[in-house]
């Protein structure tokens, strides 16, 4: 799916005359079976958590997430993340700049790999790193003989997470950098520019925001990475549970009071991130009427 | 004009084209070698038997028909969501556009908990259905439901920006031709749709068969019935049928890349089109 | 068909698009609407389509009023500046389209379908894709498909403007000749004289949403009735000091005038070339430019600049030669006309008596 942001909503663009649009009664009925479709659909589950979360009043739900293996898969979700995101915005830069300003033969091969997470099922993408590193694995014994633990464990986890989150970033950013060009970094050179200088003083402020909302979608996705998780972490409670896998467990225990307060946490990092993304359109709408504004 | 690989003027294509192959390699390809790497550990008569046997052949059907559905009613409803952003106006649409992308931002398992509660016989909606004897939660209706969510954002997204950029002259030149909303909708709109539909689908489709967490809670995991294909893999794993797993999951992973490869040519096809028109 | 505007007005916002505009057009006569871009032309031909409707006025097509009545029903053909043609159709289903809406059989589909194509001179096409084709044949299909369901009125966007330079001057005589051959009334916007003048019958100018003036094109080029007219059609330039010129001292008197002129007004040459050499003044050649066709002067008299032609068969003229200068008229406008104004001078000052 090539770059999240899509062109801004306009409302302008949504006052068409009469001869170009549907009767006000069939508006106003396509537009109720629209909304009614997605308050089933979306709405409804969203609120479901938050009434779920609730249901046994706030001091419970306090408790649920103060809980002490709750914090410790908090804590281990934040520590993937904080390995993974930036090791896949480092690859997700370098991929584009390497895509978007150059030519070079197989470029479309690497840009399908980099779409490949998505085809691949969360499961499959955990399952292959037990392949790799676990017991049985084709590094197994040797990992085993040097005493390292990969499946089962944090690297584990970090891993498979990378594998399934890696793409968001380089997607968000292709798209992006295509529609910019070379002009501006080739106009740089030419003036004596270095490489870091290039990258720093004039793609870097083009891309921010494309940048910034790939950060933060590939953090949401980290942090609340499920099926590839849960192949290779070996559920230990309080060592290798996630935040989501916590969620599972409780839900499982039938304790679903707390496991809904836990997945509300979720469900907020799923709101923030609906919210910045707004913000990036947004900003990014203001750059296109500003750019345009000062050329014409 | 773009820089060619090492004439270029811009600097850092070693370094940044280097380091990506580097990062792919270790985290993708390694990895994905050794799915074929432990088949090829198999004869063939294991691997075919492995998967083959019904068990696993009922998972196959129930994940692809679950995911089929889903796709096609998303490819419907996710068509009229995304006419009704682009072509209406109407209090609060800026937010139920934001919403859209709710499936895409929420992790799965939280979606899967709240998705069972509501479709469960005593759940909000499952208790509507209960006194008709329709059970939705641990059946594949629950499965399909759980997919639509899934999926809705990949149609909407795929359709929605196609259709902002539709000229409105073509439309008004079957105006001028006698034509009204119903065939100008049908001749002139809809053919330039498709393809961005069927963009969707594949879309929707390939994430519907490899979904784990958010079907296996709502789906009851019964074998033969509600068990999709990931669970399978995932239980060999824990009954640590290595071997099993694998083979399943060759069998996945080649479907997964012929649609990868499908909707990647759908894409540029319909690139094509548009340049050329 | 006739068609009848009564003043119309079309705001958009607080902008006037359209500004009491009122005019005629009898049956059969190829109009063009001329003027620069925002001055309303385009939002009154879709006007004429019912693609737009007037905030003021009617509109009134063979004696109806037509305000009400949706574009589908007025049986109007329109031609759009960018064909607008359906991409995911052949040529042949593109044409065919305003037939099937009106449920025509299909043998006679078929057969008029044909007919137009070899109107339009692309037989053998019918099974090709929009994007196969070229702008101008293009713009060809576009045509067809417009006069299939036999209009009574013909109406077109800037059709050219989307089209290459060389193919365009083709095009418009092709243009030209096929709507003389079949009959119809039609109107066509643009914002290119040289095509107007050359296509239309008749043109309307509009300036800022209101009509300046409707005539043949050699009225309006030669008895233009408002400042803008005049200083619009034709490579007219506004005078610095007119006042100096000989022969406009008075016609100029008094305040609030200016004067435009144009090169055909202008002589230049050496005393030997000119045809009143005894009431012509000094002038110098500041730039010279080869147009091709001819030599394009730019001569300063007293503190006039002034473009004039010179043919090639005449010794060219360099920068800084001093030459003679005669003018023949001149327009002077003040803030509501444009009179012509004849040099007063041209007449012999010392007849030669025997």
């Amino acid at each position: 799916m090539a770059g999240a942001i899509h062109a801004q909503l306009s409302d302008a663009a949504s006052d068409r005359p009469a001869h170009v649009t549907e009767s006000r009664g069939v508006r106003i009925a396509l537009i109720a079976v629209a909304l009614l479709f997605l308050a089933l659909v979306i709405l409804l589950p969203l609120i479901s958590v938050i009434v779920e979360a609730l249901s046994q009043g706030w001091r419970v739900y306090v408790k649920s997430i103060a809980e002490k293996d709750a914090l410790s898969a908090l804590r281990l979700t934040l520590l993937t993340a904080a390995i993974a995101v930036p090791l896949n915005t480092l690859f997700g830069v370098a991929a584009a700049w390497a895509v978007t300003k150059f030519n070079f033969r197989g470029k479309n091969v690497l840009i399908t790999l980099i779409d490949l997470p998505f085809a691949v099922s969360p499961v499959i993408s955990g399952l292959i790193f037990v392949l790799l590193f676990g017991a049985q694995g084709l590094l197994g014994p040797w990992l085993a003989s040097h005493d390292i633990k990969i499946i089962f464990a944090l690297p584990g986890i970090v891993l498979a997470t990378i594998f399934v989150t890696f793409p968001f970033v380089a997607r968000e950013l292709i798209p992006l950098m295509q529609a910019q060009g070379v002009q501006e970094e080739e106009a740089a050179a030419t003036l004596g520019a270095k490489g870091w200088q290039i990258f720093w003083r004039v793609t870097l402020p083009n891309i921010k925001w494309g940048l910034l909302y790939g950060v933060i979608l590939c953090n949401a996705r980290a942090m609340g990475e499920f099926g590839a998780v849960s192949v290779v972490s070996g559920h230990i409670r309080g060592q290798t549970n996630t935040l989501p896998l916590h969620v599972e467990i409780l839900y499982n225990e039938y304790q679903f009071t707390a496991s809904f307060a836990v997945a509300s946490l979720l469900v907020l990092l799923a709101l923030v991130t609906l919210i910045v993304k707004a913000v990036v359109e947004w900003k990014s709408g203001q750059r296109t009427v500003e750019s345009e504004g000062g050329a014409g | 004009m773009k820089g060619s690989g090492k004439a270029s003027v811009l600097p850092g294509f070693g370094l940044s084209l280097g380091f990506a192959i580097l990062y792919l390699s270790l985290i993708v390809i390694i990895p994905l070698a050794s799915v074929l790497i432990k088949t090829a550990g198999m004869s063939f008569s294991e691997f075919w038997a492995a998967v083959t046997n019904a068990r696993v052949l009922a998972s196959y059907r129930v994940s692809f028909l679950t995911a089929f559905f889903a796709a096609a009613i998303n490819a419907v409803f996710g068509l009229l969501v995304a006419w009704v952003l682009v072509r209406y106006r109407f209090p609060g649409k800026r937010l139920v556009d934001s919403i859209v992308d709710l499936p895409f931002a929420l992790p799965t398992a939280v979606a899967g908990i709240a998705l069972t509660s509501i479709y469960a016989p005593t759940g909000w909606v499952g208790k509507l259905f209960q006194p008709l004897g329709i059970k939705i939660a641990y059946t594949p209706i629950g499965i399909t439901i759980a997919l639509i969510f899934i999926g809705l954002p990949f149609v909407v997204r795929t359709v929605q920006p196609v259709l902002q950029d539709l000229e409105k002259d073509v439309e008004e030149a079957a105006v001028m031709l006698g034509a009204y909303r119903w065939r100008t909708f049908r001749r002139v709109i809809l053919p330039e749709l498709i393809a961005p539909l069927l963009t969707g689908f594949a879309l929707a489709f390939a994430r519907g068969i490899g979904e784990y967490g958010s079907v296996v809670f709502i789906s009851g995991n019964m074998p033969m019935k509600t068990e999709i294909a990931p669970l399978l893999i995932m239980t060999k794993l824990e009954q640590f049928d290595y071997a099993g797993a694998t083979a399943i999951a060759l069998v996945m992973l080649v479907i997964s890349f012929a649609l990868l490869l499908l909707i990647n040519y759908l894409q540029w096809r319909y690139s094509r089109r548009v340049q050329a028109g | 068909m006739r068609i009848e505007v009564r003043n119309v007005t079309k705001r958009f916002g607080s902008l006037k698009a359209v500004d009491n505009v009122s005019f005629t057009i009898e049956e059969g006569k190829l109009i063009g609407l001329l003027g620069p871009s925002g001055g309303g032309k385009s939002t009154l031909l879709r006007m004429l389509a019912g693609l737009e409707t007037p905030d003021e006025g009617d509109i009134i097509l063979d004696g109806k009023r037509v305000n009400d009545v949706p574009p589908q029903k007025r049986g109007i053909g329109f031609v759009f500046q960018n064909y607008a043609l359906f991409r995911h159709m052949t040529v042949f289903d593109n044409i065919a389209f305003g037939l099937e809406v009106k449920k025509v059989k299909k043998s006679e589909i078929r057969e008029r379908v044909e007919e137009l194509l070899e109107l339009i001179g692309l037989q053998g096409l019918a099974g090709r894709y929009p994007h196969q084709l070229s702008g101008g044949q293009r713009q060809r299909v576009a045509f067809a498909r417009a006069l299939a369901p036999r209009p009574s009125l013909l109406l077109l966007d800037e059709p050219f403007a989307a089209i290459d330079a060389k193919v365009r001057k083709e095009l418009r005589t092709w243009l030209k000749e096929m709507i003389e051959r079949i009959g119809i009334t039609s109107i066509f916007v643009t914002h290119d004289q040289d095509e107007a003048v050359e296509v239309a019958d008749e043109m309307l100018i509009f300036s800022n949403g209101r009509l300046e003036q409707q005539g043949s094109p050699v009225e309006i080029y030669r008895h233009p009735k408002t400042p803008f007219v005049a200083s619009f059609i034709g490579e007219s330039r506004v005078l610095q000091h007119p006042e100096r010129l000989i022969g406009f001292e008075e016609a100029v008197a008094g305040g609030g005038k200016s004067a435009i002129i144009r090169p055909e007004f202008v002589e230049v040459g050496l005393q030997r070339e000119l045809s009143y050499p005894l009431s012509a003044q000094r002038g110098v050649v500041r730039q010279t430019f080869f147009r091709g066709a001819h030599l394009e002067l730019e001569v300063e008299v007293e503190g006039n600049r002034l473009i004039a032609y010179r043919s090639l068969d005449r010794e060219p003229l360099e920068p800084g030669a001093e030459v003679l200068v005669f003018i023949h008229r001149l327009y002077v406008l003040d803030e509501s006309s444009a009179v012509l104004v004849e040099n007063p001078l041209k007449t012999d000052p010392m007849p030669v008596h025997i």
